[in-house]
């Protein structure tokens, strides 16, 4: 499982990892799983001729923790917070994503406050997930400040959600047919707060870390991929929005009240590194002013439709989507008519942009792909499961 | 005459209401006629200084890494307390503090990075994961259920995952630990002390 | 392009292949031996243009399995679902990591936990499990005693 640092010093020899890819003088090196910039643990075996990369092959399987075989033996309730431990930092959407997969299968309707309310602590998620990105991702490169300036940010939106939904991580909150609660009366004053603070603070992060001639360096022209590449790898969300494809799922397909909300999908046709950064900055103001369109309106009603203590779906397949903050989040149910699904198969966004890594690190530098790493934003747990 | 000197004019860690102070240096200053003299026991001190500067190592597998992160950064800010600098080598790190959960195919390298850690180490198991299992206990073929079947743990934290309150107590039950020689390697070391080796 | 014309040009196409119906996508059988041809011609035919691949899963019916692939295309927005039928006890099935690249991880991922060989793929081996592990996890005939400890 471990390759050993080595120095390849006949040519002839056949690497493991297939294809003739090492040439004499070639280094092998390991990066992780224990990293500070691997975002988890995920295990990178690079392949250098000198300090350009040749070849990057991920290694997967250190967070793989059989999701998909325990589901199996979950309830149609019960499976959902797991998938809250996935992508961890869209806990939100991911627990969306399947309710509104089990509801598809039970033909439930959604009372519209449930609505409203779920499409805000989706935005307040995605908030929050671009953030953390921002602060890693500055981390990465080298700039340690901003990693505290979006963390004290983050704190707000978790104190937040702490107030109406009782946990600042994990926050089981959606069920199939609403939400849990209904939202903490203190809810919409601090939601306005957090906004007229916050935006602010998004021409504080240009002003820090955009405009800075430091961080364009290190970012302009570096882990390019085209938008053929981009749609044959399979990439979505800021990453493929990055290189020109538009793949957003809240305006392609959208669900509960997006399309009754006005916003813009953004879209960069650079392909670069600093093309995906500028399309998760501008979405930080593009969630922000979804936020505010819809923290005005709420619609006064039931939180929860009624349904079924114990849920059955009827035998057949169903499947769903959301756009999480890192791309596409698909829900894939097979049923049986029974009250576990037979097969259940998360569609996550991580393990089709990791994907493409290989193919836009080859031929530059390991700085570089430090900060390709961190302009793909990988959540390791959601691409092992 | 300051706080700490009593009326005979000795300085003493004794708290305005006369109790010992909490992790303050364990030793007292006795005055003589050209400067103080240090009176105290050399393990006491030693424990009191290891305790107070622990630097973490940076492993956080999963969910729990986020909230270890909150714990480092301005709001919950660990590094008063010593914990100032995490490092990401194990050679210079004296605390691991595992967060998430441990799978077969990552407890290799988990029980590398112990053996890579110089003595004195010790050891955090943060969230139900790294405890148990946790939620992933039942049904799944790929999960150790519990860090502690790879490593000795000195202390555990519940939560799923658990507040960054909830860490920083953990963090000062080990320092806790640590000045009272109740951590493995202290008992370890004791007792061959004691039985003559 | 709605799902009757998607029929008509598929039946056109494939004239072996069987539709599943009472599902929300244009959901369709073919067999597994002629599966490359049929994906190359997907790809490029003008009006089919399937060129975003973004789910590739297995479903272990206890006495077979069934590959999944879920097709969309970008540029006239229909999806397709191809479901083929393999044998339980030599599952093969060519791969299409050449036509779309993110069949690659994808097919790796499914031969780990299912033990499908997907033929002419360049790096087949275990991808999320230890490289000894015995078996096939997510079959419904795996057991695990010492591990799985069931509720």
């Amino acid at each position: 499982m471990y390759r050993e640092t080595q120095i390849i010093s006949d040519g002839t020899k056949s690497p493991p990892s297939g294809g003739d890819l090492e040439g004499v003088g070639d280094l092998v090196i390991n990066v992780g799983p224990q990293h500070p910039s691997t975002h988890g643990v995920l295990h990178l075996v690079i392949t250098l001729s000198g300090e350009t990369i040749k070849n990057v092959e991920p290694h997967l399987g250190y967070i793989h923790r059989s999701i998909e075989k325990m589901c199996e033996s979950l309830s149609y309730r019960q499976f959902i917070y797991v998938t809250s431990r996935m992508d961890y930092l869209s806990s939100h959407i991911n627990n969306h994503g399947c309710a509104l997969c089990v509801e598809k299968g039970l033909q439930i309707e959604i009372p519209p406050r449930a609505k409203v309310i779920r499409v805000l602590m989706d935005e307040l998620t995605r908030l929050a997930s671009h953030q953390l990105w921002w602060g890693a991702m500055a981390m990465d490169v080298g700039a340690l400040t901003p990693f505290f300036h979006a963390f004290r940010e983050r704190e707000m939106i978790n104190d937040i959600m702490e107030e109406t939904c009782g946990a600042r991580l994990t926050m089981n909150y959606m069920v199939p047919g609403g939400v849990m609660f209904d939202l903490h009366p203190n809810f919409q004053k601090r939601v306005k707060e957090f906004i007229e603070l916050f935006k602010s603070k998004i021409d504080e992060y240009d002003e820090l870390v955009t405009d800075n001639i430091i961080f364009q360096n290190r970012m302009k022209g570096v882990g390019y991929l085209s938008k053929e590449d981009a749609i044959s790898y399979g990439c979505t969300g800021p990453t493929a929005r990055g290189s020109g494809v538009s793949c957003d799922i809240r305006k392609l397909y959208p669900y509960e009240v997006y399309i009754e909300v006005q916003f813009d999908e953004i879209i960069e046709t650079g392909g670069d590194c600093f093309a995906r950064y500028l399309v998760r900055l501008k979405e930080l103001r593009q969630s922000l002013s979804i936020v505010e369109q819809l923290i005005d309106n709420i619609p006064e009603g039931d939180f929860q439709a009624k349904t079924k203590a114990v849920l059955k779906l009827p035998k057949g397949e169903f499947y769903s989507r959301v756009e999480t903050a890192r791309g596409e989040f698909g829900v894939y149910i097979v049923s049986e008519g029974g009250t576990t699904p037979y097969r259940i198969k998360f569609r996550s966004p991580g393990f089709s942009n990791l994907s493409a890594l290989n193919h836009m690190a080859k031929g530059y530098k390991i700085g570089d792909l430090v900060a390709i790493m961190g302009t793909l934003d990988l959540v390791i747990p959601d691409i092992d499961r | 005459m300051s706080d700490l000197q009593n009326i005979n004019g000795e300085f003493e860690n004794v708290s305005p209401t006369g109790g010992e102070l909490e992790g303050a240096f364990p030793g007292s200053v006795h005055p003589t006629a050209s400067g103080g003299i240090l009176v105290t026991k050399l393990d006491e001190v030693i424990n009191w200084a290891r305790s107070n500067s622990l630097w973490p190592l940076v492993f956080g597998t999963s969910c729990c890494a986020i909230e270890m992160m909150s714990t480092a950064s301005a709001k919950y800010d660990w590094s008063r307390f010593g914990f100032e600098v995490a490092r990401a080598t194990p050679r210079q790190a004296d605390v691991i503090i595992i967060a998430g959960t441990i799978v077969n195919k990552m407890a290799p390298v988990l029980k590398r990075l112990y053996d890579q850690m110089a003595d004195p180490k010790y050891v955090i198991a943060m969230g139900a994961c790294a405890t148990s299992g946790g939620p992933f206990f039942y049904n799944t073929y790929s999960v150790v259920k519990g860090a502690d079947h790879v490593i000795p743990v000195d202390v555990y934290i519940a939560g799923c995952p658990p507040r960054p309150e909830a860490l920083m107590h953990a963090l000062i039950t080990l320092q806790e630990k640590i000045r009272k020689g109740w951590t493995r390697e202290q008992i370890k070391n004791n007792n061959s002390i004691s039985n003559g080796q | 392009m709605s799902n009757e014309e998607l029929k008509i040009k598929l039946i056109e196409l494939i004239p072996s292949a069987t539709f599943e119906e009472g599902n929300e996508w244009m959901t369709i059988n073919i067999e597994s031996s002629n599966w490359k041809t049929v994906a190359q011609q997907f790809r490029s035919t003008a009006g089919f243009e399937f060129d975003y691949l973004f789910c590739l899963t297995c479903v272990d019916w206890k006495t077979h399995l069934t590959m999944v692939y879920h097709l969309t295309s970008t540029i006239h927005r229909h999806t397709l679902v191809v479901k083929s039928k393999l044998d339980r006890n030599n599952p093969e099935i060519e791969t299409v990591s050449d036509i779309w690249r993110t069949a690659e991880f994808h097919e790796r991922e499914v031969y780990d936990l299912f033990g499908v060989k997907f033929s002419h793929h360049p790096d087949l081996r275990r991808l999320l499990l230890t490289d000894d592990f015995n078996g096939y996890p997510l079959r419904k005939d795996f057991e695990d005693p010492v591990n799985m400890i069931k509720l």
